[in-house]
């Protein structure tokens, strides 16, 4: 545990602002800082979000005794925030995993959230001597990684899965460690879907910036300067992306059909619809356009599947298999019309 | 809300459940329910075929085809001829 760098194998330091001391327990605060509401922003909208890591080990939050309860959670460090927010007014041990920086959910469904990790942890922080009691609270999500029956059998200690979401655990605890209904179900609200969604605008932003650059580069061989041909050019390509990264996932539960290309196929149609009221164009490029903002949505709106709370593997892949052909397709016909049109 | 082949997957052997509660305990959307000392499938539409009820079955007595349902991981495998080997690579 703890050699100076966070010990999971990628070479950093810890990028965090809690000390990374060797040995006994460390002290974790309560309190978030502006800091770390920055940090927070920053990974969600993609810089860094793989480096953004606490060390690993067994913190103290406020005043534990060798009766209080120990939580267990992943190292993002977003999540690690979030979960000592929670726990302002609370004594209790936390025993963050190394997840490589994942979130509890989807560290689990790697494994790195799972039973041997969680195995070596608890005898890596000697809990056994650390507390009197043989008990562990998990977050309910992190049972997709960690079998709770092996976790009993190798060390002695028995896993409770605590509530979904942290701002539940001070509830869960004074309730004797005992979750409503509500408490153990998922939600995917509008706030959560927008939260998410800066993911797909961000894979987005490369291509998005390297056709803008192509059209300008067209315009500027065609005229000999920038026109408001390349502001035409570009505004289907702009449409495309504002709708499936941000109207979809906002739109989600009211959009038709199941499949994630079917709902962003029909955004992008109402999108381009409007689009073309807003700014008509001759049919060829009207046609072209229309046809580049439905595939470049669905798309976008296929790839959300990673970011929900309640697709399938088995869903995903069948969608996958015959939305794809059809994008490309649609994609392909829509470039070459709109940039014939534009030449015609 | 509700996706493609919710559940097609999950089976449950009412015959060697002990009824100890974990799936209900650990499942995301409310699936399972322990009736009369036995689990049962209550809203399989539900199901997003996560794994955690069978990951934490002592008994053995669930089975599901689990994994993480995510375009983007099945468009990668599939570039890299892997189908079936999805491996989510973002956090």
């Amino acid at each position: 545990m703890g050699q100076g760098s966070c010990g999971c194998g990628c070479g950093q330091p810890p990028l965090t602002t809690l000390s990374p001391l060797e040995g006994p327990p460390r002290n974790l605060t309560t309190t978030i800082t502006w800091r770390d509401v920055l940090g927070g922003w920053k990974v969600r909208w993609g810089l860094r979000r793989m480096k953004y890591r606490v060390t690993p080990g067994l913190y103290r939050v406020g005043m534990p005794d060798s009766g209080s309860p120990v939580l267990v959670t992943a190292n993002y460090k977003l999540t690690v925030d979030t979960v000592r927010r929670s726990l302002a007014g609370l004594d209790v041990w936390l025993l963050v995993l190394d997840t490589k920086g994942v979130n509890v959910w989807c560290a689990a469904g790697k494994g790195t959230f799972g039973t041997t990790e969680l195995v070596r942890r608890i005898q890596a922080a000697n809990l056994r001597e650390v507390v009197k009691h043989r008990e562990l609270v998990l977050p309910q999500l992190g049972a997709t990684g960690v079998a709770a029956h092996e976790v009993k059998r190798a060390t002695g200690f028995s896993v409770h899965y605590g509530p979904v979401r942290a701002r539940d655990i001070a509830a869960y605890l004074a309730a004797g460690m005992q979750a409503t209904r509500a408490m153990r179900r998922v939600t995917f609200g509008w706030k959560e879907r927008l939260a998410v969604a800066p993911v797909e605008v961000v894979a987005a932003l490369r291509p998005l910036l390297a056709v803008i650059a192509l059209v300008a580069a067209l315009d500027l061989f065609r005229h000999h300067g920038l026109t408001r041909n390349a502001l035409t050019g570009m505004l289907p390509f702009l449409a495309a992306v504002v709708t499936g990264g941000v109207l979809v996932p906002l739109l989600l539960p009211w959009l038709p059909f199941r499949a994630f290309a079917h709902k962003g196929a029909v955004a992008g149609a109402l999108a381009a619809g409007a689009l073309l009221l807003w700014r008509p164009l001759p049919a060829v490029e009207a046609a072209g356009a229309a046809l580049l903002i439905v595939a470049i949505t669905s798309y976008m709106a296929m790839t959300f599947t990673g970011s929900t709370t309640f697709t399938t593997l088995a869903g995903v892949r069948r969608e996958v298999r015959r939305a794809l052909p059809l994008i490309l397709i649609a994609a392909a016909a829509g470039a070459i019309l709109q940039f014939t049109g534009a030449f015609i | 809300m509700r996706y493609l082949l919710n559940g097609h997957s999950l089976t449950l052997d009412a015959a060697l459940c002990n009824g100890c509660g974990r799936c209900e305990e650990v499942c995301p959307h409310g699936v399972f329910a322990v009736v009369e000392r036995k689990a049962a499938i209550m809203d399989r539409a539900s199901c997003m075929e996560c794994g955690a009820c069978r990951m934490n079955c002592a008994m053995n007595a669930i089975t599901v085809s689990a994994g993480v349902g995510c375009a983007a991981a099945v468009i990668s495998a599939m570039r890299r001829g892997n189908t079936g080997a999805e491996a989510c690579s973002c956090g």
